[in-house]
């Protein structure tokens, strides 16, 4: 079980409640200077366990996993569908309801607006109330669905404004419209219902929403899966150059780890509801150094250079009321080896990284492991270079 | 509208199989307005060999494939199939183009339907296309072996609830083959899965193809996936072909300045932190952030609300598909100052200097 020192960063609060960059900032033509990163995580989540309450047994989705998110920093959660990523997000939050429930662990939140750092897992609701969305913001996963169809555009900003900010109507409408400058949507939007919006406007009306009262954490689920490149490279830059001005952190949830490495200070890759792997992005494209890693990495084609040996990563997920013992990832690695079964999943040092965080589950296989053997023959994959 | 004698990179593969000769296909939208979804499409799909369709969401590719599947009345056009004009006019013909011309769905999760098992949707098709003789059991059997569902008997009374997104797909390429066709239109068969299962499934109808030599056409919005999977791209932009030809020229040396965008836009995992981190835009990339939002022109080449090359011409004149070489080609006014490494010397029929 992993409880490692190394995956934190420095523990100490951030330094005194130093108010963020506010909306009229970011309007003004010359960005404010970024705050510092790295003084201390905005967010720090450790040891976090979710189990899915299921009847034939629980359903460990979140098994022991700390992660710490800095202050204006983009940190890239990737994995499978069903590796518990969403459910750590939401479990960190608190929003996930039964069958699940989090069994252990604890979430400091340490934003620069309040004045201590206060445990989300131990909050009051009304705690919790002032916390999300003021502090913590969701952009949700399937954004096409999640606006409200009957109402339009102005309402749904203005809800949220009225929800969480005391301020007076007029000014609320005004930074409505100012909050859809910033995505780059019109502002004769504004009274626009939701199927009157293209796919791309609704996910940038969303990320409107979840900017609506300046929070210091966006977590983005999926947020341009469902959208084409040219648009999703629209909104992603707009959502780096946003951050970059406004100075919020970001963790950012997505199965494409090809998106992660150019948006990503930092990449943890999880699986079977662990951490497998986090370092910078850097490292992780350079210095794999878990064979699930390195599996992504080998799973989408590339554009650019050669035409690289693809090989995908056959087999499913375990069973994850039946974790196997040792490493969950044995039956798909091609690096497996008997000692795999008894190996104790907890994050290592990788000493030959330029990243000193950066740490690994597998104690067998190093970034300069040579002669790796090619996981399309070693599966049976048949088709390693298609189309040829 | 003269297609210039452009041949396809996929026509070595194997016999043609499926001609689609100047498709077009209008939609009526509200009162007196009219959508031309589909604008003068005409390619080639060869036995053996993939013809990928790439294009942003509303490009026209879906309907495409649904004109070329007889799902749509075609507003002018024609559709040729092993050399004989299509035409549906009754259930049977429709049948007996169906059992050459399958269509797969995008989303695995919708196009199953969920109160029937696996061995339903698999017998269904057989029955209809293989006729009343047909060893429908050992058929099923044999089509889960085929998409690599084994052991098959353990699917065969599944529920779609009962299958992961990539068991669902396979069940749906199983379905398209259990009418044996000749033609498989694969409308966005890999985007609703997960990045790692993507390449096994693109491997396994790889696999599907040389084995039943599949004429096959790939429809992605995804660039780089058509690079290794496609002999030939064409890549559509509101409802035409702005460009096309071999696979890996037209993702190595994009010629219209939309596949440029689209090259530009595609994750770039090689080029680390060099755009979006470090909040830059990438150099020579025609896109910012209001430019995705603009729709495309009624008039004049479509692309040129967007076009960092477009002049007066360009908002006139809609450019009909110039010849780059044998294989490739590309509708752009402005060749010369887009991809000039691509066009040699000066060139006819279009004037370049209006810049």
């Amino acid at each position: 079980m992993s409880a490692d020192p190394a995956t934190h960063r420095a523990t100490g609060p951030a330094t005194g409640p130093a108010p963020g960059p506010s909306l009229a900032d970011a309007a003004a033509p010359n960005p404010a200077p970024n705050p510092a990163p790295n003084s201390g995580p905005m967010l720090d989540i450790r040891d976090l366990s979710v189990v899915y309450r299921t009847p034939a047994g629980d359903v460990r989705a979140v098994d022991q996993v700390n992660l710490a998110l800095g202050t204006s920093e983009v940190v890239g959660l990737a994995g499978e569908s069903g590796s518990g990523k969403s459910t750590l997000a939401y479990g960190a939050c608190r929003l996930l309801r039964a069958p699940a429930l989090v069994t252990n662990g604890s979430v400091i939140y340490s934003g620069r607006r309040v004045s201590r750092p206060a445990d989300i897992m131990k909050m009051r609701p009304d705690e919790l109330r002032r916390l999300r969305w003021r502090e913590i913001a969701i952009v949700f996963q399937s954004a096409m669905n999640a606006l409200n169809p009957v109402l339009n555009v102005r309402d749904q900003l203005l809800d949220a404004i009225h929800a969480h900010l005391k301020m007076p109507r007029d000014e609320a409408q005004e930074r409505a419209a100012s909050l859809l400058d910033l995505v780059g949507i019109p502002r004769s939007r504004l009274r626009s219902y939701p199927h009157e919006l293209s796919g791309g406007m609704r996910q940038r009306v969303m990320i409107a929403m979840a900017l609506a009262v300046e929070p210091e954490i966006i977590i983005m689920d999926e947020p341009t899966t469902a959208l084409d490149v040219v648009v999703q490279r629209d909104i992603l830059a707009q959502i780096v150059e946003l951050k970059d001005r406004l100075g919020f952190s970001i963790l950012f949830i997505t199965h494409d780890l090809s998106l992660l490495l150019e948006l990503a200070d930092r990449i943890a890759v999880m699986y079977a509801g662990q951490f497998v792997e986090v370092a910078t992005s850097d490292e992780i494209y350079r210095e794999a150094a878990h064979p699930y890693t390195m599996g992504l990495l080998h799973s989408f084609p590339s554009l650019r250079g050669p035409r690289r040996e693809l090989a995908g990563i056959p087999g499913s997920p375990p069973d994850l009321r039946h974790p196997p013992p040792g490493c969950p990832f044995v039956p798909r690695c091609a690096y497996a080896r008997p000692e795999c079964r008894d190996v104790d999943m907890e994050l290592l040092p990788v000493a030959t990284s330029r990243d000193p965080d950066h740490v690994t589950a597998c104690p067998f296989v190093l970034p300069d492991t040579p002669a790796p053997p090619v996981p399309s023959a070693a599966s049976g994959n048949p088709a390693g270079e298609l189309g040829t | 509208m003269s297609e210039q004698t452009v041949t396809s990179a996929a026509a070595a593969r194997g016999p043609l199989a499926m001609e689609a000769i100047s498709l077009s296909k209008d939609f009526r939208v509200g009162r007196g307005h009219t959508l031309h979804a589909v604008r003068d499409v005409s390619f080639n799909l060869y036995r053996g060999a993939v013809v990928a369709l790439v294009g942003e969401s509303g490009s026209g590719k879906s309907t495409a494939a649904k004109l070329l599947a007889g799902q749509e009345q075609l507003t002018s056009g024609a559709i040729r199939l092993d050399g004989t004009l299509v035409e549906v006019s009754s259930r049977g013909d429709f049948r007996r183009y169906k059992s050459e011309v399958q269509l797969v769905f995008q989303d695995p999760f919708s196009s199953l339907n969920p109160v029937h098992t696996v061995r339903y949707h698999l017998e269904r098709p057989v029955k209809l296309h293989q006729g009343k003789d047909a060893a429908v059991g050992e058929e099923v059997v044999s089509l889960l072996e085929q998409v690599r569902l084994t052991p098959a008997q353990q699917f065969l009374v599944k529920y779609p609830h009962e299958l992961s997104g990539g068991q669902r797909q396979r069940v749906s390429f199983a379905r398209a083959l259990a009418a044996r066709p000749t033609v498989l239109l694969a409308d966005e068969p890999v985007s609703m899965l997960d990045v790692s299962i993507r390449l096994e499934m693109l491997g396994l109808l790889d696999d599907l193809r040389q084995r039943f030599r599949l004429a096959m056409l790939y429809i992605t919005h995804d660039i780089a996936s058509a690079r290794y999977f496609a002999d030939e791209i064409l890549v559509m932009y509101a409802g035409e072909i702005v460009e096309r030809g071999p696979a890996e020229e037209v993702t190595q040396f994009p010629a219209h300045p939309y596949t440029q965008l689209l090259v530009a836009s595609a994750p770039d995992p090689d080029n680390l932190g060099s755009t979006l981190r470090g909040g830059g835009r990438r150099q020579g990339s025609a896109a910012s952030a209001r430019q995705s939002l603009e729709g495309a022109a009624t008039q004049g080449c479509p692309f040129n609300p967007r076009c960092p090359f477009a002049d007066d011409q360009c908002r006139r004149e809609d450019p009909a598909l110039m010849r780059i070489s044998d294989t490739r080609g590309a509708a752009c006014w402005h060749l010369d100052v887009a991809a000039p490494e691509l066009v040699s010397g000066p060139r006819g029929g279009g004037d370049a200097k209006a810049t």
